[in-house]
């Protein structure tokens, strides 16, 4: 691949090559998938604790006297509901339903800080724009100097305790607040993130990131800290089944069908984008649904496999398939007719032309470990 | 980061070695191959006695992240597969050219483009960069 031209870079590029890392192209940038390697990082997260650059993910501010109407009006989620200094998941979904994207909404005493996915910064602002007619919202990308760090695992609590004070290391879960970190850089704390573990996300300007990135690596390493790349990101993810955009989410997924449910709020008392929609697919029950399966037979399943019946039918592909590091078994997830996505259905999944089999189980197949 | 390319064996564009003795081979990975792979956590390999044309897939070796197929340098027919590897497939990072052998063949036919050491070695080099 040469097309490392045209790719963007974190601030972090030259962090990521002096760490030997093997960098990949993923939604546009060029991103470290793994450093010591997958295994090695994706244990180092549920044992102790990984760092993560994910300044690749987009950051918009909402501010202005309609910021909350406007949020109502755009996100599933309640967002009346989060207090001021908490952050809570949503999504964005189309008038039919679809899911635009999934992100996470941060309320700061000057407005409303989103996260959205690196591969659909574009989509989703245009998507916000075209929504923002009636309101009077002050909403700008900052995706372009504002960088991100995830701090993830059981000893990041330990670690953001010496980086940044007992405060904010003490935030609740889903908390948010801002703070100094490493003494003299200004950033946004949050009790957030992507693993399955307790963590934090921390934002800091662009200019920062280098010495917040080689602070942090070096007040962890006695607690175990490793850089992580995209890699363990994903795998970690996926064992606590953290949809991924394109995967198990998409303009043409609609939340009941990927058991998002939870995070539309049909009653939260103000009209949101989809509504309607949603509230008629709800009542009527949704014919596909996201399952979690297990191979029984020798076989790893990878995104995108044909997924069969009992019977031998094509009745999907798989989203996401792995070997899960901290399970020791072989699973994936897929969308299934939804008979098909209770806990014993037997499936097959087609494995470079053989079927191999496979059962649904329960999920989330690693059941996370947040600081409640 | 310097690769192994041990100078007894011939090589593939697709990065597997191989080892011919006679009118027997004996087929692997190289190191380069087995390091852009990471963590190899799954083996499958054919049955005995299966055929394969030069180019064709007799095999995968797959990480957490990704499954590659491997490619028959010569063309002929399975004579011996590596339970070792298949049981451990850790090995294939540690040892691709020892332990980690995945087949043994009886080659079918004269042996096409393969690659000295030498010629392996400046192939890797332009491929990253």
């Amino acid at each position: 691949m040469s097309t490392s031209a045209t790719l963007k870079r974190t601030p972090l590029f030259d962090q990521h090559v002096a760490l030997g890392a093997r960098m990949v192209e993923f939604g546009g940038w060029e991103m470290p998938v793994q450093y010591s390697g997958i295994v090695d990082e994706h244990n180092a997260v549920r044992g102790a604790a990984g760092l993560f650059d994910i300044s690749h993910m987009g950051e918009f501010e909402v501010k202005g006297p309609d910021a909350l109407a406007f949020l109502q009006h755009v996100c599933t989620q309640d967002i009346a509901a989060i207090g001021e200094g908490m952050a809570n998941y949503s999504l964005l979904c189309r008038p039919d339903g679809g899911i635009v994207d999934d992100i996470f909404v941060y309320n700061l005493p000057d407005g409303y800080l989103v996260v959205v996915n690196a591969s659909n910064i574009d989509k989703d602002f245009a998507w916000m724009l075209d929504n923002l007619h009636g309101f009077n919202v002050e909403l700008t990308n900052i995706s372009d100097h504002a960088s991100m760090l995830a701090l993830q695992g059981p000893a990041a609590e330990g670690i953001l305790a010496q980086a940044a004070g007992p405060e904010l290391a003490a935030l609740p879960f889903h908390g948010v607040a801002t703070g100094m970190l490493l003494g003299d850089i200004p950033g946004i704390v949050a009790r957030t993130g992507y693993t399955g573990e307790d963590g934090f996300e921390l934002f800091i300007d662009d200019d920062n990131a280098a010495r917040l990135w080689d602070g942090l690596l070096a007040l962890g390493r006695a607690a175990g800290l490793k850089p992580a790349g995209l890699g363990a990101r994903d795998s970690l993810r996926f064992e606590a089944c953290l949809p991924l955009y394109g995967h198990e989410i998409a303009d043409d997924i609609n939340p009941y069908e990927a058991k998002l449910g939870w995070a539309v709020k049909l009653d939260k008392g103000s009209d949101f984008v989809g509504r309607a929609t949603l509230a008629q697919i709800k009542q009527q029950g949704v014919a596909r649904k996201l399952a979690g399966f297990e191979l029984t037979e020798r076989g790893i399943a990878r995104g995108g496999y044909e997924l069969r019946d009992a019977a031998g039918a094509r009745i999907g592909e798989v989203s996401t398939g792995m070997p899960a590091p901290s399970l020791g078994k072989n699973l994936g997830l897929g969308l299934v007719p939804a008979a098909l996505a209770t806990e014993g259905s037997e499936l097959s999944v087609v494995v470079r032309d053989r079927p191999v089999r496979a059962r649904v189980v329960k999920t989330p197949f690693y059941k996370p470990r947040y600081k409640k | 980061m310097a690769f192994k390319t041990p100078a007894d064996l011939q090589y593939a564009k697709t990065h597997e070695w191989i080892r011919i003795e006679g009118d027997e081979a004996t087929i692997g990975i190289s190191d380069y191959a087995q390091d852009a792979l990471g963590d190899v956590v799954y083996v499958e390999l054919p049955d005995v006695g299966t055929t394969f044309e030069t180019g064709d897939a007799f095999g995968a070796i797959e990480s957490v992240k990704a499954a590659s197929e491997v490619y028959m340098p010569v063309a002929g027919e399975v004579v011996a597969t590596n339970d070792a590897v298949v049981n451990s497939p850790e090995l294939l990072n540690s040892e691709p050219y020892d332990g980690a052998w995945l087949i043994k063949i009886k080659v079918a036919e004269g042996v096409g483009a393969l690659m000295s050491a030498e010629a392996y070695e400046k192939f890797v080099d332009e491929i990253k960069h």
